[in-house]
């Protein structure tokens, strides 16, 4: 069936911070020079909003300048930081270490990176902004000449084996002079352009973490809003990279998470697992008394920061937020930095689009834009302290502390990053980890967990995690790495089961919460995301 | 033939309701809200109609605050010829709906009201039963089929044990039940046109609607958790514990 097609000048792919910010700066430029640009936003979530997971604590630079009058409008930033406590965790002790210079948060707020979004939305809606929730971009779409053309929306109502069902809708062609990729971390699109216009070359590989996170309300006499607590060490062994976090905020709100360095070596490692028990820490378990959790959702996050980032133009397009990689990581934040790109990438563009006929042009002026700002110093300074957690967590610790101190970010070498799905040690020369049973008040199991995030996908639908070579689960996953995917899968995607003797691998598609991890960290790159039908996935609330 | 069809804003159906804390409600803050499913299958059976030749237009109305606008757009895009909104950030419950849809209708006169049979949200299905008594029509509700012949409608409802088939005189009300239809996805060129159809927005009091609750809510609780099994050793531990525990024998 022929695909219909629409016309505008911007197309932004992702409604989170980045795409927002962009779309939002393009139409107030739009509006201050008097002249007209249609942008078009589509989110692959239910709603803006429903797909973001953050912490999260947001610095609020980029927004200052984006709405300088944000607290007017009514954004949901309402608890500032008041106390930045930082502890180094045994397995039964806990020691008060000074907070890093880059987790103080003086000035920040806890907020719902969610609800955040939900309300840029808003903003974006009301500055004229067309937002399409609910349609995932499937389809980079080209020009004879090899620019980018636009994006085409998934087809609705395909069956399972993708035939045209009774109920079926053909995607759409969304042409711009300009499209704008702020998918976030993984972007299934982005990683198809990394290779079309070879953008990661002579850049290091981007590197991950994967954020497990769970919402709750504790007891009133438990909670002190404005409070951050972050941790290391326990339950990650000395050469894991992987920490906490723990913000109390609004009514009775804790957010609390554990992020764990995709380029963990142990295949029985388990970061849904870890997170489960790092709550049953001493220090931390007493705050979660006669507490409920709300939510609960994962998401990977790009960690590469300064040596990572990605050739970010190309014909007709370019790469905006943590599809790109801005994360701050010793600040781990990123949302700043992303809305920054975004504010940065829509003032190239719109100068592109003034100047000619933007169609297929590359908005060369971003990249020099975004080095002369705060962004491009702030990641430069801080680009080896993830890489230095390749020595174990406490050489890292004295080593980031010299960095930061001693040369003040500007020391006259880079670290380098090496690719996390090739760290994986063969299971048999690893130990297997005792994960204890959850006990269903503070810890829990995953399909539990999962129903917490309220996704769902229409389950006639052909499958989205797609395996370049059927047999590799089975041939190469279980037989040497002990099926990591069932592991490091926080929503029970992969289980492999028994079928007449032999271990197979099953996909619970309708299970998963986009996070990405799986399509990271396959050992052999053998599991590629793809967009499943528009508005599936997580409807995550105040996440 | 005029159809108008009631859509209600609801909490998704994805979404796991929680109770608030106080017991006050359901926790909405930040929730996905969406079309109550069963008044979707009303839009499309009315679309259906329409497409037959057996509709002329479609009026699509909703009854709630001004967030209802984007419940009745989805209804537009759909391919609703119209909307109509009743703003009010009060309570409403079904009689006061039901009342201020009788208002419309007396107001729009068309030959046929489409409902879902209940919202997801409170499970009340008495809205449509309501709204026959108030205007005096016929009532087919929980349709799993629907005929329009000249002056008459088939409906075909799921009952207990099967599906009575009954013959209503118009001008009628359908209340739509699951298996009427599955919806059609709605596409991205009709949500744009969706946005320039008409939206006409009038408050309870412009319909002379006195809306005041009558039934008052006492507590909303979560269900007792479920105790866990136990395992038993024999038939006679079995019926033992059925007998002096489960006290169902």
């Amino acid at each position: 069936m022929e695909r219909e097609s629409m016309e505008f000048d911007v197309v932004v792919v992702g409604g989170g911070p980045s795409g927002l910010a962009t779309a939002i700066r393009l139409r107030q430029l739009a509006a201050e020079h008097d002249v007209e640009v249609s942008v078009c936003l589509i989110e692959k979530g239910s709603e803006i909003g429903a797909h973001i997971l953050s912490g999260a604590v947001i610095q609020p630079t980029a927004l200052n300048e984006l709405f300088p009058d944000w607290k007017e409008r009514g954004a949901p930033l309402k608890t500032a930081v008041t106390e930045d406590r930082f502890l180094f965790l045994t397995e039964q002790k806990s020691f008060r270490l000074p907070t890093p210079p880059q987790m103080h948060n003086h000035g920040n707020y806890i907020v719902s990176l969610g609800n955040v979004c939900r309300w840029l939305g808003q903003q974006a809606e009301a500055l004229g902004v067309d937002i399409y929730p609910g349609f995932a971009a499937a389809e980079v779409l080209y020009h004879g000449d090899g620019s980018v053309k636009g994006v085409a929306t998934g087809d609705m109502g395909r069956t399972k084996e993708g035939e045209e069902g009774p109920n079926f809708a053909p995607g759409m062609e969304l042409h711009a002079k300009q499209t704008i990729f702020a998918e976030g971390c993984r972007g299934s699109l982005t990683k198809t352009l990394f290779e079309r216009f070879d953008l990661r070359e002579g850049v290091d590989p981007q590197v991950y973490g994967i954020g497990i996170k769970e919402l709750w309300e504790i007891k009133p006499e438990h909670h002190q809003p404005g409070l951050t607590l972050h941790t290391a060490g326990w339950p990650m062994d000395m050469k894991t990279y992987g920490g906490s976090f723990l913000y109390h905020f609004e009514e009775n709100l804790v957010s609390v998470g554990f992020v764990v360095g995709l380029n963990y070596e142990n295949p029985y490692l388990s970061p849904f697992e870890e997170m489960q028990r790092y709550k049953m820490h001493p220090a931390i378990r007493g705050m979660f008394e006669g507490g409920r959790r709300l939510a609960y959702g994962a998401r990977a996050i790009s960690a590469g920061g300064y040596q990572s980032i990605p050739k970010l133009t190309f014909p007709g397009g370019l790469l905006v937020g943590d599809c790109a990689g801005f994360l701050n990581v010793p600040k781990i934040k990123g949302s700043h930095t992303a809305m920054k790109s975004g504010m940065t990438a829509a003032e190239a563009i719109f100068q592109l689009l003034q100047a000619e006929d933007a169609t297929g042009k590359e908005a060369v002026d971003y990249p020099h834009r975004l080095k002369t700002t705060w962004l491009w110093d702030e990641l430069y300074r801080v680009r080896n302290i993830k890489p230095s957690f390749h020595w174990g967590l406490l050489p890292a610790m004295a080593y980031s502390a010299v960095d930061t101190y001693l040369f003040r970010g500007k020391a006259p070498w880079t670290l380098h990053h090496t690719p996390d799905h090739e760290a994986l040690k063969p299971a048999a020369q690893c130990a297997p980890i005792e994960y204890p049973k959850p006990d269903g008040v503070l810890t829990f199991d995953r399909l539990s967990s999962v129903f917490l995030s309220n996704t769902n996908h229409e389950e006639e639908q052909p499958c989205h995690l797609t395996l370049k070579d059927s047999t590799v689960p089975e041939r190469l996953n279980l037989a040497i790495y002990a099926g990591p995917e069932q592991r490091y899968c926080p929503a029970g995607v992969y289980e492999f089961v028994d079928q007449g003797g032999q271990q197979k691998l099953r996909i619970n598609a309708q299970n998963c919460v986009h996070c990405k991890t799986c399509d990271i960290k396959d050992p052999s790159q053998n599991i590629n995301w793809v967009t499943p039908e528009g508005g599936g996935g997580p409807n995550y609330p105040n996440m | 033939m005029k159809i108008l069809v009631a859509v209600k804003r609801a909490i998704d159906y994805n979404v796991k309701a929680r109770p608030k804390s106080d017991g006050t409600g359901v926790d909405l803050a930040n929730v996905k809200m969406s079309m109550n499913p069963f008044d979707e299958i009303a839009v499309e059976e009315a679309l259906r109609l329409q497409e037959a030749g057996k509709a002329t237009e479609i009026v699509a109305l909703s009854i709630g605050p001004a967030a209802c606008q984007e419940t009745l757009r989805t209804a537009m895009a759909m391919g609703a010829d119209r909307g109509i909104l009743v703003q009010t950030d009060g309570e409403v419950q079904p009689l006061a709906v039901a009342k201020l849809i009788k208002a419309l209708v007396d107001k729009e006169q068309p030959g046929m009201v489409i409902l879902g049979k209940q919202a997801i949200d409170d499970d009340s299905n008495q809205t449509g039963q309501m709204l026959a008594g108030l205007l005096g029509w016929s009532i087919g509700t929980f349709a799993a089929r629907v005929e329009v012949g000249e002056g008459h409608v088939k409906v075909a409802r799921e009952v207990d044990g099967g599906i009575q088939t009954i013959d209503l005189k118009l001008p009628a009300i359908v209340t739509a039940d699951l298996r009427l239809n599955e919806p059609r996805y709605v596409k991205l060129p009709n949500i744009m046109k969706a946005k320039k159809k008409p939206l006409d927005i009038v408050s309870p009091a412009d319909l002379g609607v006195d809306i005041t609750p009558r039934l008052k809510l006492v507590k909303v609780s979560e269900p007792a958790a479920r105790a866990g099994g136990v395992k038993v050793a024999d038939v006679a531990e079995l019926v033992a514990k059925l007998r002096s525990e489960a006290k169902v024998i």
